[in-house]
């Protein structure tokens, strides 16, 4: 029996303490971990609540990131609630692994503190091992700060273990930004986390001996191409599952989550499409350049990146007339893969914004809210021309020239 | 908003003193962030730690701000760091020195013409005399809660004794007698 942890209804938390306190309070049996900054704290704490009984659960060190996901898989096929944290380079050596896992369909759920990858070496946060993640088959959902951290590795349990999605989630936060940044936090009592979250009940678990059951088989070209479909189908399907998951949470919390997030968007000509952080400190920038000079401007915000909400990004844009995605990921020879991804959406629609890409913020570089407000005032400058005025392709916030790609053929 | 930034050197506890800091000013029913800006920051190397507060949820996640308290807490970095940076006519010094502020404010010019609101407080004395090493940040507690007037002094002694509830009872008499004397002292 688990000794009791106190909790106030307010606490001071950073998003990796958040994010152990939801491994805790969904009872996670196991936790197999090689730790990694700045996600360490995650497991490191998990380890802490089991060796002091406040869960009665399985810390397993092991020798690689690699290893880590592999016990994890291992775990979860047992039927074992089962969680890790990684970033970055972790991230990085677990990436053969994590495809293993959502080829299995197995429930775990993976915490990620967004970090730069080497080389150069850097502990700050981007988007870099979040986007390696993006092909693998997991659910992938983001959090802004703490509460969001806590609130959503909670909403993960819930999601991976429905029959109906049997599928891994991970659920990032910013490096440092939101994972070593103290903020109020409101948790829910043990109790409430723990009946929202429910018991896991286990689908083909190897310890059920009566049932013997093979996973990591093979298939070649007879078979592999429709597992691959089911599970491209699997995470789409997942959608209004996630949906029914953020409802019920609303409802015990009055916390609103959305797969597509909008801030004053009901009159918006002008809005800066981001994720993580960056979406925080941009509604702050839009409210203050409505207030200072009258520009309608406003934010969209992807909370499921996978499986990413083509339709609702498209209608969340609908009104707009310049639209800029910011990614906060090296691009290496392309234009940044999230403003593809929301470029593609716009096409298909009837206004077909004016849509520009900004590289930022790599490697924990600093964004600030004159940034924010800047990119939103460019934008200005091409809905009022009617065409876009600079390069479509910037790098924002870099020191030295200017670095920037390709011009519009429109206007 | 009320934004406060803490220089020090890495092993000083500006990044304890910022977060608990937070965790007080909660209990008042405000919104609070308490950051840190370091890496793999070696003990003894500069850092600088931030705090924000608020009476609404604090959105920016920027590092960057124009604050309203500089606090530091190491007494060479008053010269060596640029503690000035960002800063806006109301900005308020409370720096850890051994020296007069007339003699502080004559070995730093960035602080010429600033005497009426720049601070003084031994910290790293008052520490060493009541919790016995150099740990500058629980002082500078209590100067600030005395310079920004944000807190009785009883209600925040109570409330820092919760945080430092895990630490043994000698460790957290002196704390909350460092915090005192540094709350009588500062000028």
């Amino acid at each position: 029996m688990a000794v009791k942890y106190d909790l106030n209804e307010r606490e001071v938390w950073d998003g990796n303490f958040a994010a152990s306190q939801a491994l805790r309070q969904a009872q996670v049996d196991v936790v197999v971990a090689y730790p990694i900054t700045p996600s360490t704290p995650i497991v490191e704490n998990y380890g802490s609540y089991v060796a002091n009984g406040y869960i009665d659960g399985e810390f397993v060190m092991v020798e690689s990131e690699h290893a880590a996901m592999s016990g994890c898989i291992g775990a979860s096929a047992s039927g074992g609630r089962v969680s890790t944290a990684t970033s970055s380079q972790g991230f990085a050596l677990m990436a053969e692994v994590l495809y293993q896992a959502s080829g299995m369909r197995l429930p775990i759920v993976l915490n990620v503190v967004n970090r730069a990858l080497a080389s150069p070496l850097n502990v700050r946060g981007d988007h870099a091992d979040m986007y390696l993640g993006r092909d693998s088959g997991w659910i992938q959902m983001g959090a802004f700060n703490a509460q969001e951290a806590y609130d959503l590795a909670l909403c993960a349990f819930k999601i991976a273990e429905n029959h109906d999605v049997r599928l891994p989630v991970m659920v990032h936060q910013d490096g440092f930004i939101t994972s070593h940044t103290a903020q109020n936090v409101y948790p829910l009592t043990d109790e409430a986390a723990y009946n929202f979250v429910g018991d896991i009940v286990p689908v083909d678990d190897m310890l059920d001996f009566s049932r013997p059951v093979t996973y990591g088989a093979q298939t070649e070209e007879d078979w592999h191409f429709e597992h691959k479909a089911k599970q491209h189908k699997a995470l789409m399907d997942s959608r209004p599952i996630i949906d029914e998951v953020y409802a019920e949470f609303e409802k015990l919390t009055g916390r609103k989550y959305n797969r597509v997030e909008s801030y004053d968007m009901e009159d918006a000509e002008v809005v800066i499409v981001g994720l993580g952080t960056t979406v925080e400190t941009a509604r702050v920038a839009a409210k203050e350049l409505r207030e200072e000079k009258g520009i309608k401007a406003g934010v969209v915000a992807i909370r499921c990146f996978r499986p990413f909400p083509f339709d609702q990004v498209r209608d969340a844009l609908e009104g707009a007339k310049a639209v800029a995605v910011t990614d906060r990921s090296s691009p290496g020879g392309a234009m940044g893969a999230f403003y593809n991804e929301v470029a593609a959406a716009l096409y298909t629609t009837e206004s077909r914004p004016l849509v520009t890409n900004f590289i930022y913020g790599l490697g924990g570089r600093d964004f600030s809210i004159e940034e924010a407000k800047r990119i939103f005032i460019e934008q200005k400058a091409h809905a009022d021309a009617g065409h876009i005025t600079t390069d479509i392709q910037q790098f924002s916030g870099l020191r030295g020239p200017h670095l920037g790609y390709f011009q519009t053929k429109r206007g | 908003m009320i934004e406060v930034r803490w220089h020090s050197r890495a092993g000083q506890g500006a990044v304890s003193g910022a977060k608990g800091l937070g965790d007080v000013v909660a209990t008042t029913g405000k919104e609070v962030q308490a950051f840190a800006l370091y890496g793999s920051a070696k003990r003894g190397a500069a850092l600088r730690a931030y705090n924000r507060i608020s009476d609404e949820q604090i959105f920016n996640h920027a590092k960057f701000m124009h604050p309203d308290f500089v606090l530091v807490i190491d007494p060479a970095l008053a010269f060596t760091d640029n503690i000035e940076v960002n800063e806006k006519d109301e900005t308020k010094y409370i720096i850890t020195t051994h020296l007069s502020k007339e003699e502080l404010i004559a070995g730093i010019p960035a602080l010429a013409g600033k005497e009426d609101r720049v601070y003084v407080v031994d910290c790293i004395e008052i520490s060493l005399s009541t919790i016995g090493r150099s740990m500058p940040n629980a002082p500078m507690l209590g100067a600030f809660v005395k310079i920004s007037g944000m807190f009785e002094l009883d209600y925040f002694l109570e409330n820092m004794k919760r945080v430092l509830a895990k630490f043994p009872q000698k460790i957290i008499d002196a704390n909350m007698e460092a915090i005192t004397r540094a709350y009588n002292e500062v000028k």
